[in-house]
């Protein structure tokens, strides 16, 4: 196809010819070019089909506004991007674009029916229509209505894409780069400031690139524009940040822009990122973001080759696209006179500049006249018409009593729209700044500020070029000021020759009485008309929170940018009420879309969390070991040997630490180091357990409370010297236990000389349970007497291993003779390797945190956060032998006495002995009085610890028991998924070796 | 009791140094590493042990094999070659017997980074909040901070490279981010 439309001009680049598909088809565009401004070159304004009438669609704007050409734009290898702006979308050689939301083809939609059955569709449709029968919305209309209404598809495969992140900090953010943002930039950068300014564009200047009659300082816009960033961009403490969005205005001046590094890159490299997210921290913002032009509100304005005056300008000027050869201005603002110089400049025949206003005046209208442009003051456009492209329209004069009466056709093949410029103040208002109504030109402007931020420029209601330019350095050298640097006496740039903005509609254009047949669109991407708008008021609707909640005006995903004053004008008129009055929607973040990827940026896949693996990690590995997660660490979960099921190997593995003996890592175990004068005053305090005592080189076991009584950790603790404790923690507990720790000690206990240091990555652990446990790691040690007399159960020694030093605890979580070997990380895997080598001796086996779950569950030890749900007390456990009795204080004490943990009826852990010996409760069974208990009845506890155990042939189950400690010999019911609840009796949490004689061998 | 006096082999948890585009990552070598709790005057002795002065707050003290760094208004962290180990700690614990105070041996809790090069602080900012502008962040100075999801203490040694501390286990993770980062630069 011919790019027939392309004219002389423009900023595109006619030595590099690109050529690209759409739909299919294959066209040509230059490098410079659009996506929308290289199909329009090629005469095809049909790019999309509506929303909810599936009507055929063209571009409207030029920019970020546009709501109709949303295309998805595919490079293979799994990158396919929905929902593109057709406007914003650069060209690049083999670009494959398609267009979304219609069945068969762009001229021929099935869903197009939707518009001839409008009447049955208008706003609250769905609320009224698919309310019966129960349950058919989620099951079959929902599905039906979301297939035909819809947005393009969301991709199927992983996205292959890199995506940076940076973090930035600047003295002055610039967001837009148009006229008023360079003005601040440079005003910014030339007091010294460091300055970050970032556009949309791929190219700097807003505005002023399809400007064609201002000068700014003697020189043509465009050439002060290049002159401009070459001087930015010779300063080094100006970042420029071209084809970057600032999407969002957080808290104390953090703003959040995205920056699009290679989309408009043919091949794009692989080794650099798509996107990078840039989290700026600025000590203060000029937002120069602009103004979007209004379209007008009649019957037929969505049809393919009806656009913004404003766009068909950027289209010509900047790139060499004339939109129509016989085009019709429908204008109640200055500009549009702009547009049509610049259009009748190109070649195009100006059929008529309809003017709503009676007696326009101006510069623009001056010379429009002097051309000898068809200017019709006094008229309005009653409708549009054509299908798949505007082919004419029917006039209207609006008589000197305000009345409409249609006034004759004109045939066109481009209509321009210019209601006036709506200036954008999303981001003032995610800073959450206050908008005032500006009455007489009937716009929201940027208020009172809340944050570090100055709007200048479009954005906040300048239209003069001269007065931007004034108002945009202003801003800069504000900025630079308030954030510390004193700015030398630099001048403003001087600008003439421009046709500003003035004038402007909001609301529904005046029509014939007795209405008019069509649809005149407000919303366009969201097919809300002017009657919708109507209609929910009639219902009863008064806020515009909620009008744009029934009628969905402003909720796609371009925010109604185009849109929102309009729907609020018709709204207000219809309500009689003043415009203000009936409010403003929130402007939410993002200004634009942006993509996920670019958000979760280089959080995903194996750096998604941190992954932490213990010294010896790589040996499990090596073994087959399956692994579970345990907060951010990978455990050792099993060692299933070739063939083995989990259960077959857990058995295997208890079996042996009860025979011989099992190496288990316990490397994870939360360990701080408490130093300090007061180190033993500090523990008593902490724990329930009194330390004061406790002799050097002895262990004790720790329960943690918090303030109200509940348990919330505990551990063994080891006293190295008189002011020096080993404290062991949980694994998962560890960063809380040492919040917890600190938090007393910085607030409450200010008066203790001692210190706290997290030691759990210090030292790799290896845990030796068994009876043959002295055997296997005598002869690696030396300088420890191991025998029972000198080195008892709960005892701790320093000495060498394998000729490191290590912290040897005998401890155990087993209930077998077991040691804890402590040695610096590093050597913990060589020290792992030759006791393993010492172990095989003994035929043993390494275990893992099943297998230690199980054992230690054969000898009632608890586990916190399994048998302990955050409101559990020591009483509760049966553990107050645990507590210190003769402390005066210890954290939680208070609360121990409290009324409620005093009840009888508290649950209470204990044993259940199922009289099934094969029956293994699901963890978190409900623990009942009766075998089939009545629906809706309370349950009396749950199952907290459910396990086989090998070494007693039966299953071993704790649980938490209303009462239960009790209620020993008392039978109960323990629920099961797949059959009636089975009987099991109340037991002493204790099922093997209940005297502990294992434990001192 | 045991007849074994052989040595255990010391494995280290950091990759080999790699250069990627405009800057270098290296693994710092083994090093003793003490934490110091306690009164200024209590880091002022340690200081004068080690041969240092007492950092000023955000700063580190340092000569070419040894440095004291500045972790909060009771806490540093002392820096030393391996091989002085014991005997600092020694001579440490002797000047300090008066003076209450905590020193911990936290030498395989951490392991560090060197980054060099034009490109060291684009790549920290990829994960690190702070300003790393020299004028906000100065040679000198060290700070702890998070880098991506990971603690760390970041200290400044010149004006393009930076030593990177961290806890073991996190290693892997903060050397994946920067190889990450340094994609995307």
């Amino acid at each position: 196809m011919s790019d027939g439309f392309r004219i002389k001009g423009g900023r595109i680049d006619r030595a590099k010819p690109i050529s690209f598909s759409f739909d299919g088809t294959v066209y040509r565009g230059y490098e410079g070019d659009t996506l929308a401004s290289a199909l329009l070159a090629n005469g095809v304004h049909l790019m999309g089909r509506s929303f909810k009438y599936h009507r055929p669609r063209g571009v409207l704007a030029a920019g970020a506004e546009e709501p109709n050409a949303l295309v998805t734009v595919t490079r293979g290898g799994g990158r396919s991007t929905p929902n593109l702006r057709a406007t914003q979308v650069e060209l690049y050689e083999g670009l494959q674009a398609e267009s979304q939301n219609r069945f068969s083809s762009l001229g021929f939609d099935i869903g197009e029916i939707n518009d001839l059955a409008g009447p049955l569709l208008g706003a609250g449709f769905y609320y009224k229509t698919f309310m019966q029968p129960k349950g058919a919305w989620a099951k079959l209309y929902e599905p039906l209505i979301r297939r035909a209404a819809g947005l393009g598809e969301a991709p199927r495969h992983p996205d292959p894409d890199h995506y940076a992140n940076r973090f930035a900090h600047c003295d002055v953010l610039v967001a837009g780069g148009g006229p008023a943002g360079l003005a601040a930039a440079l005003a910014a950068a030339q007091s010294g400031a460091r300055v970050i300014l970032a556009d949309e564009q791929n190219e700097f200047g807003g505005s002023l690139l399809a400007e064609t009659t201002a000068t700014i300082d003697d020189q043509p816009a465009q050439d002060w524009v290049r002159a401009t960033i070459a001087a930015l961009n010779a300063m080094p403490h100006v970042t420029l940040l071209p084809r970057t969005t600032v999407f969002g205005y957080f808290q104390q001046n953090f703003l959040g822009l995205v920056e699009r590094v290679t989309d408009h890159q043919a091949a794009p490299p692989s080794a650099v990122a798509r996107e990078r997210l840039w989290q700026v921290r600025a000590k203060e913002v000029v937002l120069a973001t602009g103004a979007i032009e209004r379209p007008l509100v009649f019957a037929g304005n969505d049809r393919p080759g009806v656009m913004l005056a404003s766009a068909a300008r950027i289209f010509c000027n900047r790139y060499g696209v004339l939109v129509g050869r016989r085009v019709i201005l429908f204008t109640a603002d200055d500009s549009a006179y702009a547009a049509a110089l610049d259009l009748f400049r190109a070649g195009a025949t100006i059929m008529a500049i309809a003017d709503l206003r009676t007696n326009p005046t101006g510069p623009g209208v001056d010379a429009a006249r002097a051309a000898k442009l068809p200017v019709m003051p006094g008229t309005v456009i009653i409708a549009a018409h054509g299908r798949l492209r505007a082919d004419g329209v029917t006039l209207g004069a609006i008589g000197e009593d305000g009345a409409v009466r249609a006034a004759g056709d004109l045939p066109c093949d481009a209509l321009l729209m210019a209601g006036g410029f709506t200036p954008t103040v999303h981001l003032f208002s995610q800073s959450r700044g206050k908008l005032t109504y500006d009455e007489a030109r009937q716009m929201f402007i940027p208020g009172t500020s809340v944050q570090r931020e100055r709007s200048a420029g479009g954005a906040k209601g300048t239209f003069a070029l001269a007065a931007i330019l004034a108002e945009g350095h202003a801003a800069g050298r504000d900025a630079a000021q308030k954030a510390g640097f004193t700015s030398e006496a630099h001048v403003a740039p001087q600008a003439k020759g421009d046709i500003p903005v003035a004038g402007g509609f909001v609301g529904a254009v005046p029509q014939p009485k007795g209405g008019v047949k069509g649809k005149a669109f407000v919303d366009f991407q969201n097919d809300v008309k002017a009657t919708d708008i109507i209609a929910a008021t009639q219902e009863g609707f008064r806020s515009i929170e909620h009008v744009k909640r029934y009628t969905t005006t402003g909720m796609a995903t371009d925010q109604g940018k185009t849109s929102n004053m309009n729907a609020l004008a018709i709204a207000a008129d219809a309500l009689d009420r003043p415009l203000p009055q009936v409010g403003l929607t929130t402007f939410r973040m993002p200004y634009t879309p942006v993509t996920f990827g670019s958000i979760a940026g280089h959080a995903r896949g194996d750096l998604f969390d941190p992954v932490r693996q213990t010294p010896i990690h790589g040996w499990a590995d090596e073994q087959g070991a399956a692994f579970e997660n345990v907060g951010l660490w990978k455990r050792a979960w099993y060692f299933a040997k070739p063939g083995e099921t989990m259960h077959e190997a857990v058995v295997r593995e208890c079996m042996t630490v009860r025979r011989a003996a099992g190496l288990f890592d316990a490397s994870t175990l939360g360990k701080i180091e408490v130093v300090g004068p007061d180190a033993a005053e500090f523990l008593n305090r902490l724990y329930t357990n009194p330390f004061s005592k406790l002799e050097v080189g002895r262990c004790r076991y720790g329960l943690m409370l918090n303030e109200a009584g509940f348990v919330m950790d505990d551990g063994v603790i080891g006293r190295l010297a008189t002011d020096r404790f080993h404290v062991t923690m949980t694994t998962g507990g560890a960063p809380r236990v040492l919040a917890h720790m600190e938090d007393y000690l910085q607030t409450e206990f200010t008066d203790l000389k001692v210190w706290l240091t997290s030691t759990t990555e210090q030292w790799a652990v290896i845990a030796v349970q068994g009876p043959r446990a002295r055997a296997i790691i005598a002869p690696l040690v030396e300088g420890i007497d191991l025998s029972a007399e000198a080195m008892p159960h709960m005892s701790v020694k320093t000495g060498t291993i394998c000729g490191v030093e290590t912290r040897l605890f005998r401890v155990s979580f087993t209930g077998e003779l077991g040691f804890e070997i402590n040695v610096p990380s590093d050597y913990g895997r060589a020290v792992w390797d030759a006791v393993w080598a010492e172990a095989r001796k003994h035929d043993v086996c390494a275990y893992g945190t099943e297998a230690m779950h199980v054992l230690r569950a054969e000898k009632g030890y608890i586990i916190v956060g399994q048998d302990t749900d955050g409101t559990v007390t020591p009483a509760d456990l049966g553990m107050e032998w645990a507590i210190g009795k003769s402390k005066p204080d210890f954290v939680g004490k208070r609360s121990l006495s409290r009324s409620d943990l005093v009840k009888p009826n508290r649950p209470q852990l204990v044993g259940l002995r199922t009289a099934d010996p094969g029956f293994v409760p699901d963890m978190g069974a409900q623990i009942v009085p009766v075998a089939n208990p009545a629906p809706g009845s309370s349950a009396q506890g749950f199952v907290s610890s459910s396990y086989d155990s090998a070494v007693l042939g039966r299953s071993i189950v704790m649980g938490l028991v209303a009462g239960g400690r009790a209620r020993m010999a008392e039978t109960v019911f323990i629920t099961r998924l797949d059959g009636a609840a089975a009987p099991a009796t109340i037991v002493e949490p204790i099922f093997y070796d209940p005297d502990g004689e294992r434990l001192h061998g | 009791m045991g007849e074994s006096s052989m040595m255990a082999e010391r494995r280290s948890i950091l990759p080999a140094a790699v250069a990627w585009h405009g800057v270098r990552y290296e693994p710092v070598e083994a090093m003793a590493r003490f934490v110091l709790r306690g009164s200024d005057a209590v880091c002022s002795t340690a200081a004068e042990v080690i041969g240092l002065s007492n950092p000023s707050v955000l700063r580190a003290s340092h000569d070419e094999h040894r440095a004291i760094l500045w972790q909060g208004p009771d806490e540093w962290l002392i820096l030393a070659p391996e091989v002085e180990r014991v005997a600092l700690l020694q001579r440490l614990e002797t000047a300090l017997a008066q003076a209450p105070h905590a020193l911990v041996d936290v030498s395989h809790r951490n392991v560090a980074v060197r980054l060099e090069g034009e490109a060291a602080t684009r790549l920290l900012a990829t994960g690190i909040m702070l300003d790393l502008d020299e004028a906000a962040f100065p040679v000198g100075m060290t700070t702890r901070t998070l880098f991506g999801k990971a603690d760390v203490t970041l200290w400044r040694q010149a004006p393009q490279r930076f030593h990177l501390e961290t806890w073991r286990s996190f290693a892997p993770y903060v050397i994946g981010l920067l190889q990450a980062g340094a994609r995307g630069l």
